[in-house]
Formats: C-alpha cells, structure tokens, sequence
C-alpha cells in the first residue's frame, strides 16, 4: 500500500507543473496562428504595417514560447520520475504518442522558431512566411499527440491487460488514434488557445487605442483578433468536448458530477444552471433548472436518458464484483503461469479488473474484501461534485462572456464605426479571462476523471512511484521556487516589452525588416497614427 | 504491416540501436550547446565576447533540445520499465537536471532584453549551468548503470528503487561524469573553433586541445577501470526468449567483475567502437592545433558516438543492471513495449525522423557562416 501522503503530494506536483505548464501553451497555440495570418497579409499585400504587426507580436510570442519550452521539459519526464508504477503499467500505450509528438511537431516548431526569430535578413518574405506557418502547424500538432495520449486516460480504448507482463497493451492502434475523447479534447483545447491568443491581442491593442498610441498597428490588430476570436470562441463552445462525457461509465460519471445530478432523470435531461450542490444529502440546494436542455447538450438527442450518480454507483459496485473474479484469475497465473482455466476466466473479465483494483485502498487483499468495502469502494467513483460543478460554471460562463466580447468588437469593426471606449476597457479587462477558464477546464478534466488515474484501467492512489515524502517536498519546493521566479520575470518582461510598444521593432536589431539586411535606423512606422 | 521484416527479437534490436542513436543524436547536437554553455566564462570575456558565443549556438539549441525530450519520449514508448525505473530511481538527480535545463530556454531568451551588466552576469550563469550539470549528471548515472542500481520489482511488477541520491554520487560514476562533462566541454569548444570568429574562437580552439585530450584519456582509463574489474559486469545466464514476454522476472542473471569486457571476446570487432570513441577525441585534439575546425568538429562527433555506442555494445544485452536482485535486471529483450507498439513506433520514425534530419539540415545550411563581433554589434544585426 503505497503512502497516501506521497500520492497526494505527487498529485499536488502534477496539478502544479501541469497547470503551470498550461498557461504558456494556449497562447503559443493562439498566437502562433495569429502571427502567422499577419504574416500571410504582409506577403500578400507588402504593407509594412502588417510586417510590424508580425514583428511586435512574434516578440511577445517569443518570451511566452520559452517558458513554455521550460516548463515542458518536466512533462515528460514527471511520469517516469513521480508514477513509475503508471509508466509502466501503460507505457506501452501512452508512451507512443508522446515519442510522436516528439519526433512530429516539437522538433518541427523547435527547429524553425529559430529561423522565425532569427531568418529575417536569411530568408525571402515568402519563405519566411513557410516557416512561420510550419512552426504554427507543429505547435497545433503537439496538442494533437499530447491530447490523444490523454483522451486515452479518459476513455482507455484500443488496448488489455496482458498477465504475461503484467500491463495493458495496445491491441488497436487506429482506435488509440482516433478516440473519439481524444477527437473532441482536441479540437476543443485548440480553439481554446486560439481564444486566448485572440484575447492577448485584443486587449494589449485595446490599451494602446484607450492610450492613443500606435494606433495603426493597434486598430488592425483589434479587427483581426475579433474576427479570428468570434470565430475561435464559438468553435469552443459548439465544439466543446461534453460531447465525448456520454462515451464511457466514467465520462457519464463525470458529466453526472459537473451537473450535479445525483439520480437519473426522464430524458430529455434538465440542466442546472445555478445552485449549491449538497454531497451529504445527494442533491442540489436553491437549483434552478432549465427543462430539456442537459439532455440536448449531453446526448444530442431527446430520448437518451442520463444515468445520475447513484445509477452509476450502483453500475460500479457491480463492476468491482466483476472484477474480483479477473483479480483472483490474475492471482491464479501468477502463481502457476501454465494455468489455462484462470487464464481462460481473466480473458472473460478483465475488461473489469480496474475496478476490482480500487479495493485497495480499503484491504490489502481484494478477494477477502467484505460487501461493505466493495460499496465503499463502489461510491469512491464519485468525484467531489462541488469543485466540478462551480468550476464547470464559471468556465462556461467565461466562454460565452467572450463571445459577446469579440462579437460587439466585430460589430463596430465591420462597420468601420468608431468603438465606443467603454468595449476598449473592457477587452483590456477581459485579459485575464481566458486563463481562467482554460485553467478551470483543464481542472473539470482531469480532476473529474478522479479516482482513475486511467478511467476503469488504474486507480490513481496505485500509481505513484515508491519515493519518500522528503523527495516530493524537496522537488515541490524546487520547481515552485523555480517557476515563481521565472513567472516573475516573464511578467516583467511580457509589461515592459508592451509598455515599450511596436516601435521596438525599430531599436531592437532581432525585430529586423525580413529581406533587407540594412539598417531601420530613424523609421517609425507609427509616428502619425491617422493612417 | 512489415510483419514479414521484422520478427519481435529484430524489432527488440532495432528499438535499442535506435536508442543509441537517439541518444548519440543528442550529445552530437544538444551536447555543443550545452558545452558551448558550460565554457562561456572560458572562453568569452567581455559582453560581446560572450554575445558571439551564445549566439552561434542562438538559433539552433532549441531544436537540439527536442533530441533530449524525443529520448524521453522513445524510452517511455519502447522501453517502459526503463522508463519507470530510471527516472524515479535517479529521482532528484533527474530533478536537477530539469532545473537546470529549465533554466536554458529563458536564460538564451530573455538576457538580451535588458541591458545592465549583472541582469547577463545572472544568465550567463544559468547557461554555464544549464550546459554543465546536466552533462555531469548524465555521465553520473552511466557509471551508475555500469556498476548496476539497487532496485527490484513486486510481482505486480511495481518497480521499487532501494538507493539514495548520495549513492549515486560513488568515486565511479563522478569517474564517468568528470568524463561526460569533458566531452561534451570538447564538443562545445569544436562547435565554437567552428562557427565564431576572433578571440573566442582562439580560446575554444587552444581549450579544445586539452579537453579533446582529456575526453580521450578520461575514457581509455574507464575502460582500464572495467578491465580491472571495478566497475564489476553482468551476464545473462542459460537461454532468454528472445521474443518472450517483457518481464523482467523470467530469466537468470550472473555478476562477474570483467562480464562487461564480455562481448569483445566473443566479437572481437566489436573493438572498432571504442576505438572510434578514442580515435575521434584524439584527432580531435589534433584538429584544433592545426586549426582545422570543420574536421574537428566531425572527429569530435565520431568520438561521442564511439563513446556513447560503447556503453551501449558492452552492456548488450542488459540495460539496466540490478545490483540488488541481478536476476531482475532489465534487458533488451524482457524490457521492452509489445511487438505491436515497437513495430508502430518503427514505421513513425522511418516516415519522420528523416522529415526531420531534412529540414534540421536546411537550417544548418540557412545559417551556415561564422559568427563574428560585427555581425553582433552592426546594425543589420539579428542576433540575440
């Protein structure tokens, strides 16, 4: 029985490096395509303005692409170094996507976010611009690997435990490929990047029009990221990935959670919009409901009933039954490997031995487990409701806030109307908003997916590597100290490259005007704002 | 798909050259960064001095970097055990190394930004440690390996690590990371001999001499060390299934004091690896007297390669060695992923890692010339 301290230390660390880690990756997903599309203009049209627009918020970009290098490093070596047991139960699967991510998008964003920065004197405009689409294109396609691997945890298909080694197997490739969670994770997390990145650059342009400065470069840059925003916002939404919670036992536990529906309800389902969910007494206090609509969002149909909690419970505790007879043919083997019929039984029920598993953390010896343990353990499917379903709110909340952002900024864009300075504020305001809510989303995900480590597959308290606590303080202590710092620093420097404004891109010689190799000296592109 | 090419033993043998090959993949390209970091207050004095530095590296460690994380990546995916073991077994060792080369991406980023003295003093640091500590380490945990780590397995098989750190850090293996860090020190001043210009070119070049000699003698003693028999060795013992199932409990293994001199005697070719490993370091050393830096920086490439293939022949099959319970020792062929991920995996990486080594080459070739004080201080400059 592995500490429950050093596991929920290791989650603690996870949680950190992870959430950390995911503040930069958004905005390089977003941005990377944004500055991109300015770049695309600039070829196209050969207005300078644009290639200043390119310059200025390829350098932003630049300090935010460094610390989220950094801070990916430690992704993927912290499953080897603090889940051992994890690595290699379901290496063999989760392994592969991310040696493809390596090898297809870090080292094609890797190796040309070099010429980005540094090709413009080397390069043609139209080669430039290549390169700067292909480092997008392997940013977009590092989110692709890394949430398969991830749509593999929350719906582990393709893949069986082979008692021979002791670990799941792949058994299907294509199916780990195109998990439909994964699918959707995908699609959702990337339009979420782009809605940050649309964000940044709304609300930093917004700043300098409410500062009368650099006007010019600020109103273009306002119009494309409400265009690309509305466009990236809705994706997020119509696109978002509840549709994958009705795929499996626990995704329908999950969705059960963040809707706090503790019993099942005639389809089609009523969605919550507000209340306080109370655990103890399986309901939800001062709910106020909208008849229908759960059951639209959740199962795109009007006939499809949602199992609540304690349907899911109950499922569960038959499942646990299930698998104890895996277990005790899995127990069989070990001891005599020629053994035919306990290896005959395991193949009829080791789809269920993940949950003969979660016993564990009850009694030593699963098959001695008493029915009062296994409803124990049954119920402990349940995730804390409270933190998804407030969480769950705010973020979607934050979403459709958005929407109407980009959507009033569009408005008066399209119309070449002068912007009341009231919508300015605002999208200077709604800068941190995105974090929020990607933050909160990445939470619903994985903290939803408790108590799995691998939905079914592997209960997150066998997981841990056997470390001391002083080992997970020590390197706790290490990487917040570590990462406070930087984050400091990059603050810093993200406020005062802003505050220095586009015309940097004159007095900084690595912001240099691609295809010349002259000097810009005395150029300022943004003296006269009325363009 | 290729099932008719390759059975699962052949795929076993190709995951773990191809190990090798990631592994000398990145001490070949990350390692003269990393060694360009390590000799920056060596061979750069001044501020520009040091701009020059940093900057022949400045365009390109990013991309060198991704060999370091597409190793993590390849041993997760065909070597699990190896990858559950070794990185919670080297558990703050490996914390270190991150650190450190967290440090890296922000420090080549961010010291340009501001222009007071000690805001660069402060990255330069972080570059001399983000290039040294790492390279350190890295050889720290061959010795480790060499010598065989405490650890065994449950029959679930949950691997439990039974070392501290302060075990790691035995007279042998700070033997092999002293030889490590020469190396890729030489590495870097061949990559710096090759790409900039004037004084720091001068002093990588007369650095590199004496680190390329050091390389070479620092890697002769570790084989005389072997051959005394200190490092100890193992041996697999009676027949292993070559296409059996990856456990690690299923077989028997042997320590003996020269076991890993074991495979030359039985293929005495095999000696052309190591001597590559020696070879390379020398001509090397001999390259930088006689200036010739294209040369040089190739021998100090072959010599790397020499090196690290060495390890890897000596131990063949073990990869990582149990001193606690030998019989558990990983291998290649009771440590690896299903033939199904090892043959998917193959087919990845025949469509893509020659993707890559095409476009890595073109930006090599897009930025090919040297770097000199004009190119950093002129005002058509795109330097960091």
């Amino acid at each position: 029985m592995v500490d429950p301290l050093l596991v929920e230390l290791s989650r603690l660390q996870f949680a950190l490096t992870a959430m950390y880690h995911f503040l930069f990756v958004p905005l390089t997903l977003g941005l990377s395509i944004l500055v991109a599309m300015m770049e695309t203009v600039y070829v196209m049209t050969r207005r300078k303005i644009w290639r200043d627009m390119t310059k200025f918020w390829g350098l932003l970009f630049g300090i935010n692409f460094a610390l989220g290098v950094a801070t990916g490093l430690t992704m993927e070596f912290q499953f080897g170094m603090n889940w051992a047991f994890y690595s290699h139960y379901v290496g063999d699967i989760f392994g592969a996507p991310l040696a493809i991510e390596g090898l297809m998008a870090f080292f094609l964003e890797a190796t040309l976010v070099g010429l980005f920065f540094f090709g413009w004197t080397k390069l043609t405009p139209l080669a430039h611009m290549t390169v700067t689409w292909f480092m997008a294109l392997g940013t977009n396609l590092s989110a692709l690997w890394i949430l398969i691997a991830n749509g593999w945890m929350q719906n582990p298909v393709g893949a069986a435990f082979n008692p021979d080694t002791m670990r799941m197997e792949v058994t299907d490739f294509y199916a780990v490929l195109f998990n439909p969670v994964a699918q959707a994770k995908f699609v959702h997390t990337v339009a979420a990047g782009y809605t940050m990145g649309a964000v940044f650059v709304l609300a930093i342009s917004a700043w300098y029009i409410l500062k009368n400065r650099h006007v010019a470069l600020a109103k273009r840059s306002f119009a494309i990221a409400s265009a690309f925003g509305l466009a990236a916002s809705l994706s997020v939404v119509v696109l978002g990935d509840e549709s994958g919670y009705a795929l499996t036992e626990h995704q329908k536990m999950k969705l059960a959670a963040i809707e706090a529906m503790w019993e099942s309800e005639d389809a089609p389902a009523s969605f919550t919009l507000f209340g306080v969910p109370n655990a103890e007494a399986g309901r939800t206090d001062y709910a106020v409901r909208i008849p229908w609509v759960m059951g639209l969002i959740g199962t795109r149909s009007l006939d499809t009933k949602m199992p609540g909690i304690a349907e899911l419970v109950d499922r569960a505790g038959t499942r646990i039954r299930n698998g104890l007879t895996a277990y005790a043919a899995l127990e069989a083997i070990k001891k005599d490997r020629g053994d035919q019929a306990a290896r005959a039984t395991f193949d009829r029920t080791r789809g269920d031995l993940g949950y003969a598993l979660l016993l564990k953390q009850f009694v030593d010896d699963p098959t001695k487990a008493t029915d009062a343990e296994i409803d124990q353990a049954a119920r402990s499917t349940v995730p804390a409701v409270l933190p998804l379903f407030s969480s769950f709110r705010i973020m979607a909340l934050l979403g459709f806030a958005l929407i109407a952002l980009f959507g009033t900024a569009l408005f008066y864009t399209m119309r070449e109307a002068h912007a009341p300075r009231w919508l300015f504020r605002l999208a200077f305001l709604a800068l941190p908003a995105p974090w929020i809510a990607v933050e909160l989303g990445w939470f619903v995900a994985e903290f939803g997916r408790q108590p799995w480590i691998i939905e079914g597959v592997l209960p997150t308290f066998l997981a841990t590597s056997e470390l001391g606590v002083p080992d997970l303080l020590v390197t706790i202590a290490g990487f917040t100290a570590l990462y406070g710092a930087l984050a400091v620093i990059e603050v810093m420097l993200m406020v005062r490259a802003v505050k220095k404004g586009p015309d940097q891109v004159v007095g900084d010689p690595s912001m240099l005007l691609p295809g010349t190799g002259t000097s810009i000296e005395g150029y300022r592109p943004f003296a006269t704002p009325a363009e | 798909m290729l099932d008719f090419l390759f059975d699962y033993a052949a795929l076993r043998v190709i995951w773990w050259v191809l190990l090798g090959v990631l592994l000398i993949g990145f001490a070949v390209t990350d390692g003269f960064d990393m060694g360009v970091g390590a000799l920056l207050p060596f061979v750069a004095g001044t501020d520009t001095e040091r701009r020059v530095a940093i900057n022949t590296v400045g365009p390109v460690w990013e991309g060198n970097q991704v060999w370091f994380i597409l190793g993590g990546g390849a041993i997760f995916a065909a070597w699990p055990a190896l990858y559950a073991l070794s990185f919670s077994g080297f558990y703050l060792a490996m914390f270190l190394v991150l650190a450190s080369l967290i440090l890296r991406p922000v420090a080549f980023k961010y010291r340009s930004k501001r222009p007071e003295a000690r805001w660069r003093r402060n990255w330069d640091m972080a570059l001399v440690v983000g290039g040294a500590v790492p390279a350190l380490i890295f050889g720290v945990a061959v010795g480790n390996t060499l010598q065989g780590v405490p650890f065994h397995f449950t029959d679930d098989l949950r691997p439990i690590y039974e070392g501290t750190l302060l075990g790691l850090l035995n007279p042998l293996a700070l033997y092999c990371g002293l030889a490590s860090l020469a190396m890729i020190a030489m590495h870097g001043a061949a990559w710096l001999a090759l790409k900039a210009e004037g004084p720091v070119a001068e002093r990588a070049s007369r650095l590199g001499a004496r680190l390329a000699l050091a390389t070479a003698a620092l890697f002769a003693g570790g084989g005389l060390l072997v051959a005394l028999g200190l490092f100890g060795g193992y041996e697999v013992v009676g027949t292993q299934a070559l296409d059996g199932p990856s456990n690690p409990l299923l077989k028997a293994v042997a320590t003996a004091p020269r076991a890993w001199l074991g495979n030359y005697g039985a293929h005495p070719w095999l000696v052309v690896v190591p001597a590559l490993g020696i070879a390379g370091a020398l001509l090397a050393a001999l390259g930088f007297r006689a200036r010739r830096e294209g040369a040089t920086f190739l021998a100090s490439a072959l010599g790397i390669a020499g090196i690290v293939a060495t390890v890897g022949v000596s131990m063949f099959p073990v990869i990582l060695p149990s001193s606690t319970s030998p019989a558990q020792s990983l291998t290649v062929f009771d440590a690896s992923s299903s033939e199904s991920t090892l043959r998917t995996m193959l087919i990845a990486t025949v469509i893509f890692l020659p993707i890559v080594l095409a476009y890595t080459s073109w930006v090599y070739t897009v930025l090919w010339g040297k770097v000199g004080e004009d190119e950093i201080t002129g005002s058509g400059s795109t330097a960091y």
